[in-house]
């Protein structure tokens, strides 16, 4: 497949790029989002782009805005991507923090803030 | 670059921070001066169009806006990852804010003295969206210089945190940072006790 020599050209409409997958996951994936690839997936049968997303994100834990990024792809083609992904089991999704009523809440924001004075 | 400083710790939960404010205010500089790594933004030159409508008073030497979003990122443990993004202040931008203030903790109100007023539509989109923020001075070269009580008097503040810093330096950036988690930790303590 050469949909990444012919997307640079401007050639590939976004729908293509996504094999026109409807969203799913997608709603949930923040741009902060991280995710962590499972390397014990098989990577046969993935499309071009869930492969490249695959093979950044296999070495470590990125966010969704990274993977958009170092890809240069729009950050919403990224999500639909992504979902696909996380629905076939390749990447775990880990959602940016947002307190909630709960002491582990206050542990982690008291946590942030060790960590910012310390630097 | 190595390639472990590309990751992230597998461990680390993300926190989303806004910095916020209007054209020009510091916003690209200040996820600069905090990010481990070169801030990921697609900055582009002004056009014409765009300069008809950003207001352009006393603020040469400026030629670029942001015109999408860039973001930074700052490790601060294994299980915390900062992601700091810099949104666009124009008003043709506040869809784009109002997505980006989902799954965020909270926001830096970035100010210039030179034009206070110019904060006030940041603030009030973190307002209406009920997203715990900070004001903070943002200190340039010359601008003036206020004191507190009568900075808090013109931003019609209330008992919201103000902080002064420079967003070219690190020491003095990540003080906004350190307010806006005090605030929220605050916050939840009190809401907590109420329980």
């Amino acid at each position: 497949m050469t949909a990444s020599r012919h997307r640079r050209a401007g050639m590939i409409r976004s729908y293509a790029v996504t094999g026109g997958d409807a969203p799913g996951t997608r709603a949930g994936l923040d741009a902060a989002t991280l995710l962590v690839a499972d390397p014990g997936r098989p990577l046969t049968g993935l499309a071009a782009q869930s492969r490249r997303v695959m093979d950044l994100c296999l070495p470590g834990a990125l966010s969704v805005s990274e993977v958009a990024a170092h890809l240069q792809l729009p950050g919403a083609i990224v999500k639909v991507i992504v979902a696909g992904l996380v629905d076939s089991g390749h990447l775990a999704p880990r959602a940016p923090f947002v307190p909630a009523a709960s002491p582990y809440s206050a542990d982690f924001l008291m946590k942030v803030l060790k960590a910012l004075e310390k630097l | 670059m190595k390639s472990s400083d590309r990751y992230v710790p597998a461990t680390a939960r993300p926190v989303k921070v806004l910095v916020l404010g209007p054209f020009a205010v510091g916003k690209t500089t200040f996820v600069r001066t905090v990010s481990e790594i070169r801030p990921l933004s697609t900055e582009e030159r002004m056009t014409q169009a765009g300069q008809l409508v950003d207001d352009l008073r006393d603020l040469r030497g400026k030629d670029t806006t942001t015109v999408a979003m860039d973001f930074g990122r700052l490790t601060l443990s294994p299980e915390i990852v900062l992601y700091l993004f810099g949104a666009p202040g124009q008003p043709r931008f506040h869809g784009m804010v109002r997505s980006l203030m989902d799954g965020a903790l909270g926001g830096l109100v970035l100010v210039d003295t030179r034009r206070i007023d110019a904060s006030f539509d940041a603030m009030n989109l973190l307002e209406e969206a009920r997203l715990p923020h900070v004001v903070a001075v943002n200190h340039f070269d010359g601008s003036p210089r206020y004191r507190d009580a009568e900075l808090r008097d013109s931003l019609s503040l209330d008992d919201q945190p103000l902080v002064s810093m420079d967003a070219r330096r690190a020491g003095s950036a990540k003080h906004g940072l350190i307010a806006l988690v005090q605030h929220i930790l605050d916050h939840h303590r009190r809401l907590e006790h109420a329980r």
